[in-house]
């Protein structure tokens, strides 16, 4: 048994256990059920009840989900990664011939007897499981033609996802496989390299970006240059934060996000909001928040009994880590605007299920034992 | 199984070894996410602390909004209380652009539901194309009916932008009857925009112009109040923070008398022409008409552009104001001040006679000025006369030959003093000061000499000199005050303090006086000009020039003065055309007067533009008004004498 147990509280201790006979972190799941609190509390403010039931009743059923997954033997994971793999990539093809259009690009499947869904979601946990499990196999730090061909699998999803065009998704995705070789022990001056490279490569990438793309770049180095069209977003969600001050304006109270002047205020932009209404204070507690889970799952991560285990906590980990850290940066200015929620806290179910399913699978496999 | 164990213990190794790997990557991963997170920490900090003023500031403009509130305009009344110009509640239609989206989509969807004119939108377009404010409303078509009103609103889901907003209208009751007299508000232009103080006029649409309307327009457009509130994204207010009630514009009365204006109207008929009524002792005008005149609320509604083109391009000029902008010489009826300067001069008194033969010639000259009285074998004038007759039988000749012993300077500086050649007027606007010759003013004008001749001509109230109708009566109030000048004046009275004066209030004006003349001089002039009238049964060529058109059946004392003034003729080689030539080439009547003449209650002149004789034409007209004003008073409380002199008025038909 984990000898930290020992030094907590008897009572709290006694808890901990009893969760961790049923799969589940105690740290993680407090952490993770805060977060979500928060969330609710907020889209309390900006939404009307039938969007707060909708969305608590979305979260209910993620965090059953998580429940389920915990259960299952990590062994699970590790045998169907690859299958789980295919299956992604085989439905990214399908989006690519019958997918549903939606906003200008094809994200979503509609397949006969399920909800549609956009199947670049399987992925953000596809590509984390199946790089870890292909590393798994192989001796560590990887040798380079195990680099390459990690790539590749990385590539492959990240790719098609692209093509949709998902830029944000795809980043994500190709982040969290990214991660695990990262993770896995590659060696810092191939990754100094790579920087590198990418930094060499951003003038080619303009290029290939579509026009919509190259717009809102150009819209995140100078939001003034068209304040009430594309640049309104971020100067309306600038102007919420820094409205905000040390304080806020008070929950409801929040002109910008009451008004409807700060756009997609339940989803996207859903820190603006918390910014404005509860300041700095209001920020900083849920940045805190955030980082308690993180921290927490990298400590999972590294009392993992095998390299799977390890490397897929760790990706999971730093793809939630990743959602957190380009919403806020988006929504405050320091990246170009991409379509990505604050992790749990944003109005929608989507992105609830798929990252809670990771940390189903995270608590799977630290609470699971002799595999 | 040597290879296998020592793979085997290998594996164990690197399992070890992979785990300490990886452990020092979540480490350094560790760092990197919080170093991260610092970094979106420290934004937050950035944007939340340092630049809190800034993005308050922002925050706060994009919710508040500063729209200001409409002040009532000032009424104005007539002396007895007669609401001349009334603001009156009515519902437009409005659009928000912002919020329309495709104006042309709006404008179609809007005109599919409602009767919209091209002139509509050239307005709305015209409107949209100045300085407005962000979400301001443009109006599209103002005073809709209760079922346009209806089928706006009912459809407003469908129309983004489109709304149905409460406005107020100025409203003239007496439409043309008044128009010239009060003027009207119109649709502030862009040329007015760079002179407005845009504070004061942030919430008006309408501009007072012409008139009364014009001229108190700083006291009757009054101050705007604001609201300050509390919009969202689209516009939509959401609650008032402050407000600040406007000032209402001041109410005014005028001198005006609504019922007499309407007379003058009556009388005129559909002659051009303008009759100007005043109160001498005052000074305050009693009616001020011009015809024709147009109907003031079309410039309320909104004319189009055709409408707007018939107006200011009739050949009737609807659109001028005859009475204080149209010039003319004013003939016969310069020659009591003609006769009273030559008095002042010591050049005739009341006893000379002068024997007119119909004609006169300045010594060694050669050309004839002939007497009104002339024709071809000139049957001899009116005979041996004195200056009362020479007013009362309106002698040309008698007048030349004064006209040729007097210096232009004198007669001029003496002539001024009845408001010839400048503004006596206080504050009716738009008025032209006319003209009134003399020596420096022709060197000036024409580059020559003054001559003798002018001053013969001008002595009949012809040549270079010209006038207005409220300059006349003007003329016509002073000759009833025996002197006295007054300066006319359309405002009685006001709520409070006027802007336009300084001191706040309509200053005097009056108390100045006629110089050079005996009080028996006046009383003489003023009988002379009642023989005018009332001089008749003397045989031909001895009557009072105006008697056989208006003295014959009288019941008050009049005093008055009859003149023609001629056409400036078409210039050579301008085309015209023949039947109009002859209407519009006769010469123009006027009739100056005041009564009852030992009490003068009201002064007045009157024009008929092309009219012919002044005392067959124009003369009724006077007529017709001073009955109007003084019957009514004297049978309130009738005076013994008049009553005894004349108990039954005889109709007779002229």
């Amino acid at each position: 048994m984990p000898d930290f147990d020992r030094t907590m509280p008897w009572g709290t201790a006694l808890a901990k256990r009893r969760l961790y006979s049923v799969h589940l972190d105690a740290v993680l799941l407090l952490g993770l059920l805060a977060i979500i609190a928060y969330g609710l509390l907020m889209l309390n403010s900006v939404a009307g009840s039938a969007t707060l039931l909708n969305q608590l009743l979305r979260l209910g059923a993620a965090l059953a989900i998580m429940v389920v997954v915990a259960q299952l033997d990590p062994r699970l994971y590790l045998r169907w990664a690859p299958a789980l793999y295919v299956a992604g990539i085989l439905l990214l093809a399908a989006v690519a011939v019958v997918g549903t259009v939606a906003k200008g690009s094809e994200r979503w499947l509609d397949l006969p007897g399920l909800p549609r869904f956009q199947p670049s979601e399987i992925m953000k946990i596809a590509v984390p499981l199946v790089i870890a499990w292909y590393l798994h196999e192989r001796t560590l730090p990887p040798r380079t033609r195990h680099v390459v061909i990690a790539l590749v699998l990385v590539a492959l999803p990240a790719g098609l996802i692209a093509a949709q065009p998902d830029l944000g998704t795809a980043l994500m995705v190709a982040g969290g496989g990214l991660a695990v070789v990262f993770l896995a022990g590659i060696q810092w001056r191939w990754i100094a390299a790579a920087g590198a490279l990418a930094a060499a490569a951003m003038p080619v990438a303009w290029f290939a970006l579509y026009d919509y793309q190259r717009g809102r770049v150009l819209t995140f180095l100078d939001p003034e240059r068209d304040p009430l069209g594309a640049g309104w977003n971020i100067v309306q969600s600038k102007t919420a934060i820094g409205s905000g001050g040390f304080l806020g304006k008070g929950i409801g109270d929040g002109t910008q996000s009451q008004l409807d002047f700060l756009p997609e205020s339940s989803t996207d932009f859903i820190i603006a909001v918390i910014a404005e209404e509860l300041g700095l204070v209001g920020v900083t507690v849920l940045l805190a928040l955030y980082l308690v889970v993180i921290t927490r799952a990298l400590y999972l991560a590294t009392r993992a009994p095998t390299t799977f285990g390890r490397l897929a906590t760790g990706s999971l980990t730093l793809v939630f880590f990743a959602y957190v850290f380009v919403n806020i940066a988006m929504v405050c200015g320091m990246l170009p605007v991409v379509g990505v929620p604050l992790p749990l806290v944003s109005y929608g179910g989507t992105s609830a299920v798929t990252l809670l399913i990771g940390f189903g699978i995270v608590m799977s496999i630290h609470t699971h034992r002799g595999w | 199984m040597a290879p296998n164990g020592s793979n085997k213990a290998t594996n164990i190794k690197n399992l070890e070894r992979e785990r300490k790997a990886f452990v020092s990557r979540a480490v350094a991963t560790f760092a990197i996410l919080v170093g991260a997170l610092l970094l979106l920490f420290a934004r937050m900090v950035w944007l939340m602390v340092y630049q809190h003023d800034e993005y308050r500031t922002r925050s706060d403009e994009n919710r508040i909004q500063t729209v200001p509130i409409l002040p009532p305009r000032g009424l104005i009344y007539d002396r007895d209380g007669d609401l001349l110009a009334d603001n009156q509640p009515a519902f437009s239609i409005v659009v928000v652009t912002e919020h329309a989206g495709d104006v042309d989509a709006t404008l179609s969807a809007v005109a599919a539901l409602v009767d919209i004119t091209a002139a509509h939108r050239a307005a709305f377009r015209e409107r949209l194309a100045k300085k407005r404010r962000p979400l301001q409303e443009i109006p599209l078509k103002v005073r809709v009916d209760p079922r346009e009103r209806a089928v706006i609103e009912v459809n407003r889901h469908r129309l983004p932008g489109v709304a149905i907003a409460p406005t107020s209208l100025r409203a003239y009751r007496h439409g043309p009857h008044m128009a010239h007299a009060v003027g009207s508000v119109r649709r502030i232009a862009e040329a007015d925009v760079a002179t407005l103080d845009a504070s004061l006029y942030s919430a008006s649409e309408f501009i007072g112009k012409r008139g009364v309307e014009a001229f108190y327009e700083r006291s009757l457009h009054g101050r705007p109040g604001w609201r300050k509130i509390e919009v969202d994204a689209h516009g939509v207010e959401r609650r008032e923070i402050s407000r600040r009630p406007p000032v209402p514009g001041q109410n005014l009365v005028l001198h005006l008398d609504a019922g007499l204006q309407f007379e003058a109207v009556a009388a005129l008929g559909q002659r051009r022409g303008a009759v100007v009524a005043i109160d001498p002792k005052s000074g305050g005008i009693l009616a001020l008409v011009s015809n024709p005149s147009y109907d003031p609320n079309l410039f309320v509604a909104g004319l189009d552009a055709a409408q707007f083109a018939e107006l200011s391009g009739s050949r009737d000029t609807p659109l001028l104001n005859r009475a204080t902008q149209g010039l003319y010489a004013p003939g016969s009826t310069f020659k009591p001040v003609v006769g009273l300067a030559a008095l002042a001069l010591g050049l005739t008194d009341w006893e000379r006679t002068y024997h007119d033969r119909g004609e006169f010639r300045l010594p060694g000259q050669r050309r004839v000025y002939r007497d009104w009285s002339w024709r071809p074998g000139n049957a001899g004038g009116q005979g041996v006369i004195n200056l009362r007759a020479a007013v009362y039988r309106s002698s040309n000749t008698y007048f030349y030959e004064l006209g040729s012993r007097m210096a232009v300077d004198a007669l001029q500086e003496f002539t001024a003093q009845f408001g010839y050649g400048r503004v006596l007027a206080l504050d009716v606007a738009d008025t032209d000061p006319g003209v009134l010759p003399d020596s420096e003013w022709k060197r000036g004008m024409r580059g020559e000499p003054w001559y003798r001749g002018d001053t013969v001509n001008l002595a009949i109230g012809q040549g270079d000199l010209l006038a207005t109708p409220l300059q006349l009566a003007t003329m016509a109030s002073i000759l009833a005050n025996r002197g006295r000048v007054v300066a006319p004046r359309m405002l009685k009275s006001s709520d409070g303090r006027l802007a336009e004066f300084e001191g706040g209030t309509l200053a005097a004006g009056n108390g100045g006086h006629v110089e050079g003349l005996s009080a028996a001089d006046w009383e003489e002039m003023a009988a002379s000009m009642v023989d005018v009238v009332h001089l008749g049964n003397q045989g031909y060529r001895r009557n009072g020039i105006a008697w056989f058109h208006i003295g014959q059946d009288i019941e008050y004392t009049m005093a008055g003065k009859s003149g023609t003034a001629q056409v400036v003729g078409i210039p050579q080689g301008a085309e015209y055309d023949d039947e109009l030539l002859d209407e519009y080439h006769r010469k123009h009547a006027w009739f100056i007067a005041f009564a009852p003449a030992e009490d003068p209650q009201i002064a007045l002149a009157v024009l008929v533009e092309n009219g012919g004789g002044g005392s067959s034409v124009a003369g009724p007209v006077a007529r017709a008004v001073l009955d109007a004003y003084l019957l009514p008073k004297m049978q309130a409380a009738p005076p013994a004498a008049v009553a005894e002199a004349q108990p039954a008025r005889e109709v007779v038909d002229t």
